[in-house]
């Protein structure tokens, strides 16, 4: 049972999230980690030392849905699994490379039975199927947030593979949030931010800073142009799971607790005793987030939280 | 130019979903059904093509049951052309979906092929990415903005990262994020307009498309309930638990 598992990287850094799948498809069998596209020196070996990995493969070159595709394609006859993390790069490229495989997905993998049983969300997070895969393979997006990230020290060996493919797609350009942050999808503390903290987001910011945290927020929020679309979690954002999620005006839509279900801890801070989110947080502060944000940083300040 | 907007009936997505206690799935009837909110967007998004001057024809398709015909009047109403309903009873995964979407493809040719992003009953994010394999078209995935730019699409996607605008050429396939757009209510002349507008019945077998299952659903649960919590009453109680729970996190 071989697995073909297709990293996450971004400008020259392997994404924290490859490693968190790579523990998990570990439970499948030895992987090949594939790594598609430039700049893939650093990233290769940052691979390479994944616990797990049997062999770091490298597709220099390539880096669209369509392209990649038939690069992953051409690989895949060869694994009994093909995997990648559920980030947009793996919801982009995987159901396309299920459908020419003619082979049915299993997206958003958060917990894995066995060899082809698999628990998936629906409804935004409030339901969750088991699955059993029937096909002779298996292709399978895997939240990175339900798992926890393989060790280091492997020495796998790197090997390059053809990778002459032409792409339909150009990219034009990147419009990037700059931020130096914890990656948000893999953070073990994130501060959220709804629409009420409106233009001052500046004040999350410093929250999150004096914890070393994430910054995340609301649609409304984003929508509303006060925080990048990159930071919204939810059903349609990024799906977390931190230690700790502390959540400021924002009241608890059905969407944005789909992507806060696997936060181990909920504290909120809200000015409405009966926002939803005040129902289900562990610790709840009522109050106005303007007076109380101030207040606590220089409380945890003072209790020596400073990073 | 041709628009195909594929479009699915879903539970309402303000109804509280219930999970069956037997476990065989979420209880769907006499729950409020509604056209999925991505598709809403993907519908906009050809109704203002076709406003710009880029589309002379809309055509919304649908594949559930009889009753997924409401969804297409939606449509319609909102200023698509023609409808067509993929009759079925069956609850069809992505793949065959996305297979029957690729005979609506060859037989009407369009030039764009607009989808939600993702269907919030199974959430699964599949079908047009897998309509773009199946019919060897480019993808524009989670879109949200569109130009027409020369003989193609310049598209601006949300990604991790942020957002990139990509060029694809035509015939290509689009999936539309919630920020394209804001979805018209149809004023009552169009609603009722759409009524005598041609909506083609077809079932499912007429497609000749192999529509077995490839995966058991052995059940389905609700989520883990989380305890109530307590309220705390001043910012230094906050501040304590929040710094007693960091100094009991394992290093990761
Ligand atoms: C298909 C679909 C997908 C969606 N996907 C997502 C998603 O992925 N993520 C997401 O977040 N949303 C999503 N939404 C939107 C979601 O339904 C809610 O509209 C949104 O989460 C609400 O954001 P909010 O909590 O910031 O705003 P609101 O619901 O307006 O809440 C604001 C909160 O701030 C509190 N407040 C106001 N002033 C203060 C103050 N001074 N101090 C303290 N508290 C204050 C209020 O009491 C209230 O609880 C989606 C919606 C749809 C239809």
């Amino acid at each position: 049972m071989s697995v073909l598992l297709i990293a996450d990287h971004d400008r020259g850094a392997l994404s924290p999230a490859t490693a968190r799948v790579v523990s998990a498809a570990s439970q499948l069998g030895p992987i090949d980690l594939l790594v598609i596209g430039q700049d893939t020196d650093t990233v290769a070996s940052a691979a390479a030392k994944l616990s797990g990995v049997a062999k770091v493969l490298v597709a220099e070159g390539v880096s669209a849905s369509d392209a990649d595709t038939s690069v992953i394609e051409r690989l895949a006859s060869g694994y009994q699994y093909v995997i990648q993390s559920a980030g947009s790069v793996g919801k982009d490229r995987m159901p396309r490379v299920a459908a020419r495989l003619d082979l049915m997905p299993v997206t958003d993998v958060v917990e894995i039975l066995g060899a082809n049983r698999f628990v998936r969300p629906i409804y935004a997070g409030n339901a969750f199927q088991t699955v059993t895969d029937n096909q002779i393979r298996h292709v399978l997006t895997i939240r990175a947030s339900a798992f926890r990230a393989a060790a280091g020290g492997n020495d796998a060996p790197i090997e390059v593979v053809d990778s002459a493919v032409t792409s339909a797609v150009r990219l034009i350009a990147e419009h990037r949030t700059e931020s130096d942050t914890p990656d948000l999808a893999t953070a073990q503390i994130v501060v959220g931010g709804g629409i009420a903290v409106g233009s001052n987001f500046q004040l999350i910011e410093s929250l999150a800073n004096s914890l070393g945290a994430a910054i995340g927020a609301t649609r409304a929020a984003v929508d509303a142009g006060y925080a990048p679309n990159d930071w919204q979690v939810g059903q349609t954002g990024k799906i977390i799971a931190p230690d700790l999620y502390i959540a400021i005006g924002i009241s608890g839509a059905l969407q944005h607790l789909a992507g806060i279900q696997g936060a181990k801890k909920i504290v909120a801070i809200n000015s409405d005793p009966d926002a939803p989110i005040v129902k289900l947080a562990d610790v709840a502060l009522i109050g106005d987030l303007f007076e109380i944000i101030p207040q606590l940083i220089a409380e945890l300040d003072k209790a020596g939280l400073k990073h | 130019m041709k628009i195909l907007v594929a479009i699915k009936r879903v539970v309402d997505h303000n109804v509280r979903i219930r999970v069956r206690p037997d476990g065989t799935g979420v209880e769907t009837s006499g729950v409020r059904m509604s056209m999925n909110p991505f598709c809403k967007h993907a519908v906009e998004a050809a109704v203002q093509l076709g406003e710009a001057g880029h589309g002379d024809e809309i055509v919304v398709v649908s594949i559930g049951p009889k009753a997924a015909t409401d969804v297409i009047l939606t449509a319609l109403a909102m200023g698509a052309h023609r409808g067509i309903l993929v009759e079925t009873d069956a609850e069809l995964e992505t793949l065959a979906i996305a297979k029957l979407l690729a005979k609506v493809v060859a037989e009407e040719n369009p030039d764009i092929v607009l989808l939600g992003k993702q269907a919030v009953d199974d959430d699964s994010n599949h079908v047009g990415q897998m309509l773009a394999a199946l019919t060897d078209r480019p993808q524009a995935t989670f879109a949200s903005e569109i130009r027409v730019v020369g003989q193609g699409l310049e598209v601006v996607r949300e990604v991790d990262s942020g957002r990139e605008t990509i060029a694809i050429p035509l015939p290509s396939i689009v999936t539309a994020d919630l920020r394209l757009n804001t979805p018209r209510n149809a004023a009552l002349p169009m609603v009722m307009k759409a009524r005598s507008k041609p909506l083609a019945v077809r079932p499912v077998a007429e497609f000749g498309v192999d529509l077995t299952p490839r995966l058991t659903i052995e059940k389905v649960s609700p989520p883990p309930e989380r305890m109530a919590g307590i309220t705390v009453g001043s910012v230094a109680e906050l501040a304590a638990f929040i710094a007693e729970d960091v100094s009991q996190m394992e290093a990761l």
